[in-house]
């Protein structure tokens, strides 16, 4: 792939991208959440169109316009979310959209003699009659696998193929790969974990931020070199910051488990305290069980066991709503889909949460007076861009949106606040207030509990630094002197030593 | 885009309001141009059709009272359903609500006993609980089992649909009709007044119009309309606020039910004076009051405007059907042109074309 | 009459009244198989009802008639195909519009057809030998037209196509998980298209049933309801064309016995057992697997793009 260029809207996810692949080797894409990875391999395989560069397959430019197209080239692609149909079986998914000839008419028995041949070969067992919602995670994958086989592919694209599996599901895959390979095929294998490009791949590319790094053989490089790669400057910038007023402890969670949406462990004995005064940033790379530790602190989903304490009060699976009343603030990852109404406007938005609360409430109804003058308030307090005040909240830049979003999440001085990637996709300027707003709030004597994945920002702003890893603390540093790379390896998965757990 | 061409098309960031009023009114005028040439094309003259139905359901004093009569009960069914459609539930039902409301109703007047003075309070009054039951049981079964409310309150309607049927032809039969299925007529106490020379049961006129204003309070000033807003525009919101949805699902569907109830009941004390055939007490008002919620965009208010102008449909229909010999579905073609119209319109309402002749 | 002939008459009948139930449900299981509701099942039947009778009158041709009546049907729900999968817009809305637009076209088309009888109808057969076996012969091959006996070989077909070959596979792909369909480079809007025109083809041709073979005549809204039985029946099949032929029976025997039973159970309240079964089914395959194994598609009235996530 010679320099591709892909721009969204703010964005450019592809920044003229060489990449080269050689046969018949595993070739890992290392890089951050929004590094440009997956954009990269979307266009590979057909489903963005690139704004410039081209592609060269064997030597020879070609243009893939479409997923058919790709597959006609034999290049095959497992998503991150499984692109199956969960109530057809395996043979019918695996079937789905292959013409053999015979026109609509199946030939089962050649069928399913390939699927074994493949399964057998590759050592993918999987009953092809069972239905897809039947299987487990990992299950599902293989017939993913086995998909790509069955349309011949030469190249595999998996894009972060582990990060659903359980350990011995991974070591499989990876068994599973290297007879890939052996057999010719090529594969690329999106990841950002360094334990995995150190043991799976024979060269890696590391991305960062649309651009290429580095492409280097494995053999020739180690995990501390990589994450450097990977997270970029080794000094980060620091903000202006006042030397923490540790106060009263405010936060305590101890030994919390709780459970993802598709019913497996999210959080393992999760345990740490929040002071009043200091951020604790909660550091990982995502689908490690930060979403779901801010979902359960904050009443949006239910703690199996162990115990949240809010000053000293249980609030261990109380509801959203006394949660809040009881000072909690919430600034969620999914700040459109679930902290705005955008059909609504900026004022009404704004009262999202104390609308049930004098002086918005005036027995049964709203006191839209009131929240006209709050809405102004906020607007020039946190300098909300919008037409006025009783405009729709989707004209908002997304900037602005999250500027509403903390505008009301912290009107009611709240003791504690979860805030969950801040600043993800925000412009500088959107950025630089976030974080001040942040501060201050730290100042005032709130305790926050901040989850992002962006390392830099981890480590400006923070007080104490937890580092998550597949739902278990990984252990918990004092900021001043943790440093990049040793929280890259620990984001990772790799055990430090000595390290407060 | 690459090639220079003489118009543009943008999609609109927000929906000014008279841009949905204007384009509203030139899909109804589609529609009924649709339906002139359908005429025309039919050996019916389109020009003497439309003259017969504005001079018929606007022209005179009776056309005017039957257009008013029939937007009765599309206003109340109209107002309830834009409430459920605010919380984002497709009330499908209002047509068995209103049929349930007129057998509350109607047993009330038979076989309650009261006073005659209660008699018409209470008869709203189970009106409004039998509409709401039956628009609860599809709610429940959505806020709990997550069950299609669509499919659910359709099927609703056939077994209120029957339901009366079965009341009519059996225990409730009147022993004074002379083996006709209706039950007997209502004690003169458990009817409503009407203004003179017409059909026009005034309380329950003035009831609608109350409604409407109230439930545009309610959508627009309280507490509980700004929760079914967030509701329906944005469940994850909801659930993030702390809003009960199904708390909201269940209060919806009291007041949409319950108004079509009511409706159920001003047909039955208001116009028939008895419980009748299914199909004679309702001709349709639960699903023609669908188009009167969707034209009036979820506005309660603007309902009072749309269910006349689909009561001049309804009188104007009842008149060239006698006048021009045509059958009674001849309002289910204006029904279903101005409905398709409406949907097509949606897209074109989302969009700014604007021309130019400049290259760009 | 003795009980034997009470017997194979209420199934003969159950039969014949079946037949249109049947076609129409076929059709609607590979629409909303495909991710499309369609409630204007019964406006497409009243059109093919209408085309049909007016087509087989004017050429004496009831054969022509049907065909005409399939055609109409199919072309009709063209409507509902553009408004909800290329506008994208509300399906239940849409076919609703359907069901009124057909219900009043048909109404004023219909009008100077009331009251003629068609001179030919589609002919009842009687099939030599089979007929003459005791019991089933007169049950089953006595006074049964062709589409009866199409019907059932249309089960057929339409389950193999749907559970056995490539297409089927498609068609429940697109229904059930339309970005997974696209990312095989199947055309989800192609499919979705096609199967709502076989819906309408089959509810045309159930509505010619209806008015040039079962009662040859016209009446204005003669198919009275039966589409919104078609929609139950289509849940109570599970989406499933074997299902559904049993659901269509089923449902036709409830509804020839409403007369039958009238002196010890009241017919009104046997016409309503098909929407109250369509309600119970549904609770009872609310939860857990059932849903999965025998639920509805499960992107049923959602509208597809491909989105850049």
């Amino acid at each position: 792939m010679r320099g591709i260029v892909k721009r969204f809207p703010g964005v450019v996810a592809s920044d003229g991208v060489n990449l080269g692949v050689r046969q018949g080797e595993i070739h890992c894409l290392l890089g951050e959440n929004g590094a440009g990875k997956t954009t990269l391999m979307r266009i590979l395989y057909g489903l963005y169109q690139p704004d410039s560069g081209e592609i060269l397959l064997a030597g020879k430019p070609v243009k893939i316009t479409s997923p058919s197209v790709a597959l006609a080239h034999r290049i095959g692609m497992i998503h991150q979310h499984f692109r199956l149909v969960s109530t057809l079986s395996v043979e019918e998914n695996v079937i789905l959209g292959v013409n053999e000839g015979m026109g609509p008419f199946l030939r089962l028995g050649k069928t399913r003699k390939r699927i074994a041949a493949i399964t057998d070969e590759y050592g993918l067992s999987v009953d092809p009659k069972a239905k897809v919602w039947q299987l487990s995670v990992g299950q599902q994958q293989r017939v993913e696998i086995i998909k790509a086989l069955y349309r011949e592919a030469d190249i595999l694209i998996m894009d972060e193929p582990t990060s659903v599996l359980t350990p011995q599901e991974v070591d499989q895959l990876f068994a599973t790969l290297r007879t890939l390979v052996d057999d010719g095929l090529t594969i690329v294998f999106i990841t950002h974990k360094l334990n995995e490009v150190m043991q799976v791949s024979d060269r890696v590319t590391v991305l960062r931020q649309g651009k290429l790094v580095a492409t280097l053989p494995t053999s020739q490089t180690d995990k501390p070199s990589l994450a450097r790669l990977m997270v970029g400057r080794e000094v980060v910038f620091r903000l202006e910051k006042n030397p923490p007023q540790q106060g009263e402890k405010l936060l305590q969670v101890s030994r919390l488990h709780t459970l993802n949406d598709r019913g497996l462990p999210a959080l393992r004995n999760v345990s740490f305290e929040v002071y009043g005064g200091e951020i604790l940033s909660v550091a990982g790379v995502s689908g490690n069980g930060q979403t779901e530790l801010a979902e359960v602190l904050t009443g949006l989903r239910k703690a199996t066991s162990g115990r949240i304490l809010l000053g000293g009060k249980d609030i261990t699976n109380r509801s959203a709503r006394e949660i809040t009343d009881d000072g909690v603030a919430h600034v969620p990852a999914e700040r459109i889909k679930m902290g705005t109404v955008s059909n609504m406007s900026v004022r009404e938005n704004l009262i999202l949460k104390d609308y049930r609360h004098p002086p918005f409430s005036r027995g049964i109804f709203l006191n839209y007076k009131k929240a006209e003058a709050n809405a102004r308030r906020a607007m020039a307090e946190y300098q909300i861009a919008a037409p006025s005040d009783s405009s729709a909240a989707k004209l908002l830049s997304g900037g602005n949106i999250q500027r509403m979003v903390l505008a009301r999440e912290l009107s009611g001085k709240p003791r504690l606040i979860v805030a969950v990637h801040p600043t993800y996709g925000l412009d500088v300027g959107a950025t630089e207030q976030v974080r001040q707003v942040l501060l201050r709030q730290r100042e005032r004597g709130a305790a926050i509990l901040l989850i992002s994945e962006d390392l830099e920002e981890v480590m400006a702003l923070s007080d104490r630094i937890l580092v998550m890893f597949s739902g278990r603390v990984m252990g918990i540093l004092d900021a001043e002197e943790a440093e990049a790379g040793e929280i890259g390896l620990m984001m990772a998965g790799v055990q430090r030593e000595g390290v407060r757990r | 885009m690459k090639k220079p061409s003489l118009f543009r098309v943008e999609r609109r960031p927000t929906l000014p309001g008279h841009v949905v009023v204007l384009v509203s009114i030139l899909a109804i005028f589609a529609a009924l141009v649709a339906a002139g040439i359908f005429f025309q094309a039919y050996g019916i003259s389109a020009v003497r059709a439309y003259q017969l139905i504005v001079k018929g359901a606007l022209g005179s004093r009776l056309g005017l009272a039957e257009t008013v009569r029939r937007a009765i009960p599309l206003l109340l069914c109209g107002v309830g359903l834009t409430i459920a459609f605010r919380a984002l539930f497709w009330n499908i039902g209002a047509e068995g609500q209103l049929l349930l409301g007129a057998v509350a109703a109607a047993g009330v007047a038979l076989f309650s006993g009261l006073p005659d003075v209660l008699l018409l309070p209470a008869m709203f009054i189970a009106g409004f609980l039998a509409g709401a039951l039956w628009g609860l049981i599809p709610a429940v079964l959505k806020a709990r089992l997550g069950i299609n409310d669509v499919i659910t309150t359709l099927m609703m309607n056939y077994i209120a649909l029957y339901l009366v049927e079965w009341l009519i032809h059996g225990p409730w039969r009147g022993p004074t009709m002379r083996g006709f299925a209706y039950t007997d007529k209502f004690p003169s106490a458990a009817t409503l007044p009407t203004i003179s020379w017409t059909r026009i049961h005034w309380p329950t006129l003035l009831l609608g119009l109350a409604v409407a204003v109230l439930a545009y309070v309610l959508i627009t000033r309280t507490r509980a309309g700004f929760e079914i807003r967030v509701v329906g525009e944005n469940p994850e919101a909801a659930r993030f606020a702390g809003i009960s949805a199904f708390k909201t699902t269940l209060f919806v569907m009291i007041i949409s039910g319950g108004l079509a109830g009511l409706a159920g009941v001003g047909e039955a004390a208001g116009i028939h004076r008895m419980l009748l055939g299914p199909t004679s007490i309702s001709m349709g008002y639960g699903y023609t009051a669908i188009i009167v919620a969707w034209l009036a965009r979820r506005n309660p208010l603007a309902v009072i405007v749309t269910s006349l102008l689909f009561g001049v449909i309804m009188s104007g229909g009842d008149v060239i059907r006698v006048s021009l010999g045509l059958p009674f579905q001849v309002i289910n073609l204006f029904n279903g042109l101005i409905l398709f119209f409406l949907i097509g319109s949606e897209l074109l309402m989302h969009y700014k074309i604007s021309f130019s002749f400049r290259r760009r | 009459m003795g009980w034997e002939t009470w017997f194979i008459v209420t199934l003969s009948r159950t039969l014949a009244y079946g037949t249109p139930l049947l076609l129409a449900t076929l059709g609607e299981i590979y629409t909303e198989r495909s991710g499309v509701l369609n409630l204007g099942v019964e406006g497409m039947m009243i059109m093919g009802a209408y085309a049909a009778f007016s087509t087989a009158y004017t050429t004496g041709s009831p054969w022509l008639g049907i065909m005409v009546g399939a055609l109409v049907g199919g072309a009709f729900s063209l409507i509902h195909a553009f408004a909800s999968i290329t506008l994208k817009a509300n399906q239940v809305v849409s076919g609703l519009s359907l069901t009124m637009l057909g219900l009043g076209l048909s109404g004023v088309l219909g009008r100077g057809w009331e009251g003629r009888p068609l001179p030919v109808s589609i002919p009842e057969i009687t099939v030599p030998g089979l007929s003459k076996i005791p019991f089933l012969g007169p049950m089953l091959f006595e006074g049964q037209n062709l589409i009866a006996y199409f019907s059932i070989l249309l089960v057929v077909v339409m389950w193999y196509i749907l559970y056995r070959t490539r297409i089927g596979i498609a068609v429940r792909a697109v229904g059930e998980n339309p970005a997974a369909a696209d990312s095989l480079g199947i055309s989800v809007n192609k499919v979705r298209y096609l199967c709502t025109i076989v819906g309408g083809i089959l509810a045309g041709l159930a509505g010619g049933y209806l008015s040039v073979a079962y009662r040859p005549a016209w009446t204005e809204g003669m198919t009275g309801g039966m589409g919104w039985i078609v929609i139950a029946l289509t849940i109570f099949a599970f989406w499933n064309p074997a299902i559904g032929m049993l659901g269509a029976y089923l449902f036709a025997a409830l509804y020839h016995l409403s007369f039958r039973l009238q002196p010890w159970v009241s017919p009104e309240l046997l016409k309503a057992m098909p929407y109250a079964f369509a309600i119970l089914v549904l609770i009872a395959i609310s939860r857990g697997t059932l849903q999965k194994k025998m639920g509805a598609p499960a992107a049923l009235t959602l509208p597809y793009s491909r989105s850049e996530e």
